[in-house]
């Protein structure tokens, strides 16, 4: 569990985190989005207590992380590709790392074999691949078999396999009851990981909730309904309460009502329907809508698919 | 690697008990790992080691041979000339010293083990008492074994012979190894500071060969009154046999260039505390 209470990081007359409130809650694994520079970052930051914040506090299953004397129990993070010295192999950085907390080096040599890098593990880590340097910090994330997991845009980067690996990691970690927190600025893959959202812009919080409540309360959800008898139908919905939109293909949007409802009115109209589906914003449209009031987050959005 | 699980903490890793104490232990223990494994911290090793003996050995060789006995006898101080290397080994240990916590910040490894270990001071701690341990030891030793192959080359009877047992001397190679320790020292403390290294090692070079330059371009009295206590200066009263004209006594001198690696790693103690990483 992680909890922050009204954090506020100012670099200077730079507000990088503004005010910020949230929970992660345990056995699930929660997006933190937001698109670049929204301040996900520097709120990774201030949760390992490498950044003091300005003003505000966040804790780590109820203390605040510098006060852990053998963090790596308690937190793994994964901050950056290569928070790593290239000139050392990837078991030493691994062994330098797991005896700062009294971890054993039979520990290192498991983990090297879990990400994969059991061959390379006495490589110079310098020579690494992108993928491979992630490899190794979530190797150091696991070090202490932690409850509480940070990862700060794991994907980025990344080729798909290495995608794959690390969403068939999140779900592991998360049906082991771990408490997971994973930021990035790609809404698709957000959409597909994660349980819960902690949406930031500007450093303010614009949401936190559970993915599906989310997405439910979007505007756009709308039952899509194709009929041969749509004008017909559109009026009956209509003289219901529905709220009906004709698109351009001669098919109906309507809200306001379930595709049960819908289904049942036209069986006892003897009105026939050939395409009768719920549709669901995605998480991007929905992103848009939560942050329409401000033009700054909506262009900040708009570059976001491209950087990533 | 579709499908794996994290191996949980039973059998393999189990969280320690131990105090304090036990996580200090810890800690050096973890600075030692880093200190080792990397080929920097050997290479430097052995450029001082290099410098100074070879040194040592080829001027034992070649001085008898090129100076007149009168020439010999002239030089006061012929443990100063055994330890010509040191001009050279000092380089290579202060840039050790500087590289020990600057590497860490040049590759965003201080984020991961100040996640590690949050209390900072005692990271830092650690990293210093590392590597006061290791360049100490490679002071002492290539210093005292300068001197001796210097020795071992002169010709019997040579004017420039001398024994540990004369005045001065044991103290003199002594000083020059803690020299180089306390050199390494200055140069993590600035390292510590400035977290760069290319500036930490500027700085630190600068501090040891700049103000004897200034100081020239001022009157004589305040050479006399004020140059001693200027860090080169001072460390070389310690590692010179015969005290010069105006120079600090030898402990003193030493006790004065320490003053100035404590100043530089108390700075960094209190900044690492205080910045943001």
């Amino acid at each position: 569990m992680i909890e922050a209470a009204g954090l506020t990081k100012r670099y200077g007359t730079t507000v990088a985190v503004d005010d910020l409130s949230f929970i992660v809650p345990p056995g699930q694994v929660t997006g933190f989005l937001g698109p670049n520079g929204a301040g996900k970052s520097t709120t990774m930051r201030l949760i390992l207590g490498l950044d003091a914040p300005t003003s505000g506090a966040v804790t780590v299953n109820g203390r605040p992380y510098t006060a852990y004397r053998r963090p790596l129990f308690e937190v793994g993070a994964l901050l950056e590709a290569k928070a790593f010295q290239g000139g050392r192999s990837a078991y030493s950085h691994l062994l330098c790392l797991a005896r700062s907390n009294g971890i054993s080096r039979r520990r290192v040599g498991e983990l090297l074999d879990l990400v994969g890098l059991g061959r390379a593990g006495r490589k110079r880590a310098g020579g690494f691949s992108l993928g491979m340097g992630q490899r190794l910090g979530i190797a150091a994330a696991l070090l202490g078999d932690p409850g509480v997991l940070l990862l700060d845009e794991p994907v980025n980067g990344l080729d798909p396999d290495g995608v794959a690996w690390i969403r068939a990691l999140l779900r592991s970690l998360a049906a082991e009851g771990r408490t997971v927190l994973v930021s990035s600025h790609l809404m698709s893959e957000m959409e597909n990981a994660a349980d819960r959202l902690v949406i930031i812009g500007r450093g303010k919080l614009i949401a936190q909730a559970g993915m599906a409540e989310l997405l439910a309360a979007a505007t756009g959800n709308h039952v899509r309904v194709r009929s041969r008898q749509a004008a017909e139908l559109a009026g009956l919905l209509e003289a219901r309460g529905a709220t009906v939109t004709r698109n351009d293909d001669g098919t109906l949007a309507v809200t306001g009502a379930t595709p049960d409802d819908i289904g049942e009115l036209a069986r006892a109209s003897g009105l026939a329907l050939t395409e009768l589906s719920a549709q669901q914003a995605s998480l991007e449209e929905r992103y848009m809508e939560l942050t329409k009031d401000s033009a700054d987050y909506r262009s900040a959005v708009a570059i976001a698919p491209a950087a990533g | 690697m579709d499908t794996f699980t994290v191996p949980r903490l039973t059998g393999t890793v189990r969280r320690p008990a131990g105090g304090a104490v036990v996580h200090a232990r810890e800690v050096v223990s973890s600075e030692w790992c880093k200190f080792r494994s990397v080929r920097s911290t050997w290479w430097a090793l052995a450029a001082a080691a290099v410098f100074n003996i070879v040194t040592a050995a080829v001027l034992g060789i070649v001085l008898p041979r090129v100076l007149s006995a009168r020439q010999q006898a002239a030089e006061a101080d012929p443990v100063r000339l055994s330890l010509g290397g040191l001009h050279l080994s000092q380089v290579a240990i202060g840039v050790l010293g500087v590289l020990v916590i600057t590497s860490e910040y040049g590759s965003g490894m201080i984020r991961a083990s100040l996640a590690a270990v949050p209390a900072r001071r005692l990271m830092l701690g650690a990293k210093t008492v590392v590597f006061a341990t290791a360049a100490l030891a490679a002071g002492l030793v290539t210093c005292f074994g300068a001197y001796l192959i210097f020795q071992a080359f002169l010709p019997v009877g040579d004017a420039m012979r001398t024994s540990l047992g004369d005045p001065g001397v044991a103290r003199a190679v002594t000083g020059a190894g803690l020299y180089l320790a306390a050199l390494g020292l200055l140069g993590l403390g600035l390292g510590a500071v400035l977290r760069s290294g290319a500036g930490a090692i500027s700085a630190l070079f600068g501090l040891l060969f700049v103000p004897p330059l200034i100081m020239t371009l001022l009157p004589a009295s305040w050479q006399d009154t004020a140059g001693r206590y200027l860090p080169m200066n001072a460390a070389e009263s310690v590692y010179i046999v015969h005290r010069q004209a105006h120079s600090l006594a030898p402990w003193t001198g030493f006790g004065v260039f320490c003053a100035y690696a404590a100043a530089a790693l108390l700075a960094g103690f209190i900044l690492m505390s205080r910045r943001d990483a």
